[in-house]
């Protein structure tokens, strides 16, 4: 499959070559080339960084909003018209740092979207300081003598919130970021995607081949649907597991809950001011 | 000692004031007394004041009842209804020897003044629940208005109808007491209250402020709210919630203001047209995502329910000391729109409007009330329940279609993903006409230019400030948004052939005709409700034009009709 219908030759990337964005960029275009039935009912959102970017190399609808406020926007775009697809595109600062109390939250709302983090352990737009991510003792010109906070761990707080559907890829294996994108687009609820990626100017750490070293597939012995077994192997630090860690199918979604589309499923840009409920309350409150 | 009570007459017009502790069920009484005085064709309208606790303390409300339609807040007290120990020191300053004071009796300690005991704790417990007491009161005062007690209880039917059958036959009961009680005041007092009684009035309906702007923003076509609860907004969003299946609107409470506001564009830019309710403290926080709304054109309605501050400030009472923050919050340059309704018509008419406008120019639009409007409650003889929008609805979009593109009026017109065969790219970073992001001088410019004559645009339909009492006057009184009922009242009372006041409804962009009118004063009188003057240096900024006299008022109480009375004719 190629990314054509999504391909947008005009962009002008300001990432630095070899950047791992590269390469979500690329097959991200290939995954929605081929699952997005649509692309008019495509909206990409993201936040503020390198990553979040992205959208402006894609021909797609995009809402390149604040930063870390990626995810209220995303859930309201869903919530107001259902039928739109709904991609996240952001890095782990935006989403886990600046966003943090709105990745928590919408966890536990549930909207049917996909939320793909770009994790390189660093901060690039702003040159090189720590990222929420950053492991102890990384080194940056903010945190002279290393990091001293715990990095935070996304897989394990989206596990202790119940999300619906927890991954972990490394963007250097195709195949396999391609297998498992593909399903957090498809899956119907919150889908989390925290993607391991390098930083090649400003995180010497964390290269292609760190990332190559230190991480390994869940194979069929990983019990998707089982969040005890899901967290044990989120909180592996030695090598980090890539894949699936958990996912619940038929997790209620926040929109088809809303009381708004009981009744009518129409989009809200279909509908027209209900001034016969109005009249019906202000009769009532006559009485 | 006993004091001779003296023979109390009273007019057209009388004041109740129920006090009791927070969670004594004051608010019940108010809700269903307004019921009571309606259905017997009294007008009649309620002023809460509040503390910022569940329990204990004392919360007034003061019940005007009256043969025309009066409800700004008035000093004096005709009739204190004191259900708790410290509600006659509470409103010491209020009371008159005029003034006939019901204590209960358990738990009035003070002597020296000439008190009504009624014993509403031991009637309640004789019928099994202390929350009867405030029945008590209900039949206790309609006898004092000639109301029957079987009025009473039909209100009272009525209002409980959910409740069990028991319940409601000791309410009865209680009501019945209480009336008794009721009649010996009469006698004791040789009262007479005299109000003409308008069948009329029995038709209309009783509504707040937070009803009028929660139906206002319905018939302006909001089909999204998000917020955060802060008081004195919360208001808007319970009730939208609760009506949120028969509006078909979608209703969520957001983890904070950041995430209400940030939703409510995404929301804008899917289709919808989102309003956010809040107030000072939680619109610093959406202060970013405003700056967001003028950066992406979006329209956006913001509905900031003032109260005092600094920061926390006094979380219950009432301020107009925002008006500032409406005007200037959110980083950069951009237009907006500040409407600023006085009365409970213009809080539903004006968040209807701000819906048209904000859709119309692709700007933020601030209603701007305050907690004193918004816990009023009055009988209103109608609502315009009628579509007046000005919106430009979302264009369906062309394969060539751009966002910002470049157009003769300034307007590009607005797309939405999934409607045409366009793409709608919208960024915070300046961009394009196709929305994408550049750092072209020239691009930056032109934007800056097309987002900043939307100011121009917006004056098209700035509403115009109207004015009111004499039309050949020396002295202007102006003033925006809750302070409208206790100055018109105050002009009425002193028929003063030199003084009229301007209201003004909308205060950005400045409506230039006010300017003539305000240019034909000999003194200009600015009253606020902040201790500023914040609209007077608005005043001074847009038209160079100085008021002579502010009366400002900042303790957290709204402008009684008396001090007004006092302060814009120097009286004492």
């Amino acid at each position: 499959m190629s990314g054509k219908a999504f391909d947008f030759p005009q962009a002008e990337i300001s990432w630095c070559a070899g950047c791992g964005n590269f390469g979500i960029l690329n097959l991200l275009k290939d995954i929605l080339a081929e699952v997005v039935a649509d692309p008019q009912r495509f909206v990409l959102v993201s936040g503020i960084g390198q990553a979040a970017k992205l959208p402006q190399y894609v021909r797609a609808h995009y809402f390149n909003g604040l930063h870390g406020r990626a995810l209220p926007s995303a859930t309201a775009i869903k919530a107001s018209n259902p039928s739109l697809t709904v991609v996240v595109t952001s890095g782990e600062g935006d989403m886990y740092g600046e966003g943090g109390n709105h990745f928590i939250h919408t966890i536990r709302r549930n909207p049917d979207i996909t939320n793909i983090v770009h994790n390189n352990m660093v901060y690039g737009l702003t040159k090189g300081q720590a990222s929420p991510t950053s492991a102890r003792d990384f080194k940056t010109p903010v945190q002279v003598n290393g990091v001293i906070l715990e990095p935070f761990n996304p897989l394990a707080v989206a596990i202790a919130l119940d999300a619906s559907f927890v991954a972990r890829v490394f963007m250097g294996f195709k195949d396999h970021f391609r297998e498992i994108v593909k399903k957090a687009i498809l899956h119907k609820g919150y889908a989390l995607v925290d993607v391991f990626q390098p930083c090649v100017t400003f995180n010497k750490i964390n290269t292609y081949q760190w990332f190559r070293d230190r991480t390994y597939f869940l194979d069929d012995s990983h019990d998707t649907h089982n969040r005890m077994q899901a967290f044990e192997r989120a909180i592996e630090t030695g090598r980090f597991p890539l894949g699936i860690f958990y996912q619940q199918t038929g997790k209620p979604v926040f929109e088809d809950q809303l009381a708004a589309y009981q009744q009518d499923k129409a989009p809200l840009f279909q509908r027209k001011p209900n001034l016969e409920a109005v009249n019906r309350i202000v009769d009532k409150m006559r009485h | 000692m006993s004091i001779m009570p003296v023979k109390r007459i009273f007019h057209h017009d009388v004041s109740v004031v129920l006090a009791g502790e927070a969670g004594q069920g004051i608010e019940t009484v108010e809700q269903i007394l307004m019921r009571i005085f309606k259905s017997a064709g009294y007008h009649v309208s309620a002023t809460k004041e509040y503390m910022s606790r569940v329990r204990g303390g004392t919360n007034t409300t003061e019940i005007r009842v009256s043969s025309r339609a009066v409800v700004a807040f008035l000093d004096r007290i005709d009739v204190l209804v004191a259900l708790d120990p410290g509600a006659i020191d509470h409103v010491k300053d209020r009371l008159s020897p005029k003034t006939i004071i019901i204590v209960n009796e358990e738990s009035h300690k003070e002597e020296g003044r000439d008190i009504f005991s009624v014993p509403f704790s031991k009637i309640a417990w004789e019928l099994g629940n202390r929350i009867l007491s405030n029945t008590v009161a209900l039949g206790f005062l309609a006898a004092l208005f000639g109301i029957s007690a079987e009025e009473v209880i039909v209100q009272v039917r009525s209002s409980f109808a959910k409740k069990e059958a028991d319940i409601i036959e000791k309410n009865c009961l209680a009501v019945q007491r209480g009336f008794n009680f009721g009649l010996q005041a009469v006698d004791r007092y040789q009262l007479t209250i005299q109000i003409e009684r308008n069948a009329d009035i029995k038709k209309q309906l009783i509504i707040s402020g937070h009803e009028a702007a929660a139906l206002g923003a319905v018939v302006g076509g909001c089909n999204f709210l998000a917020s955060y609860p802060m008081s004195p907004s919360t208001g808007v969003l319970t009730f939208l919630a609760q009506h949120a299946d028969e509006f078909g609107i979608v209703v969520e409470q957001a983890e904070d203001e950041i995430a209400a506001i940030n939703m409510g564009l995404g929301s804008w830019y899917a289709g919808g047209r989102a309003l956010v309710t809040t107030s000072g403290g939680g619109f610093a926080l959406m202060s970013e995502g405003l700056s967001l709304a003028g950066a992406i054109e979006s329209p956006m309605v913001i509905h900031l329910a003032q109260r005092p501050g600094p920061a926390t400030g006094l979380p219950t009472r009432t301020e107009q000391g925002d008006l500032d923050l409406a005007l200037y919050a959110g980083h950069g340059e951009f237009p907006r729109a500040i409407l600023t309704p006085g009365t409970i018509e213009d809080v539903f008419v004006l968040t209807a409007w701000a819906f048209g406008l904000a859709d119309r120019y692709q700007v933020p639009v601030f209603i701007l009330t305050d907690q004193g409007l918004l816990d009023l409650y009055q009988t209103l003889a109608e609502l315009p329940v009628v579509s007046t929008s000005i919106s430009n609805e979302p264009v369906q979009t062309e394969p060539d279609y751009k966002r910002y593109r470049f157009t003769q009026s300034g307007l590009s017109p607005r797309g939405i993903p999934g409607f045409g065969q366009g793409i709608v790219c919208v960024d915070s970073d300046e961009h394009d006409e196709s929305g994408h992001i550049t750092e072209d001088g020239a691009v930056r410019r032109a934007m800056v230019d097309k987002r900043m004559k939307k100011h121009e645009l917006l004056l098209e339909k700035v509403l115009a400030p109207v004015l009111y009492g004499a039309k050949d006057y020396k002295k202007l009184i102006i003033a925006w948004g809750s302070t409208f009922h206790a100055i018109l009242e105050a002009l009425e009372l002193q028929k003063d052939p030199d003084m009229a006041f301007l209201y003004f409804r909308q205060v950005y962009p400045f409506p230039e005709t006010a300017i003539p009118f305000i240019k034909k004063a000999k003194e200009v009188i600015c009253i606020e409700n902040n201790a500023g003057g914040q609209f007077s240096g608005l005043l001074r900024r847009e038209t160079g034009l100085s008021v002579h006299k502010k009366i400002l008022k900042y303790n957290g109480a709204p402008f009684s009709v008396e001090e007004l009375v006092r302060q814009i004719w120097e009286q004492e």
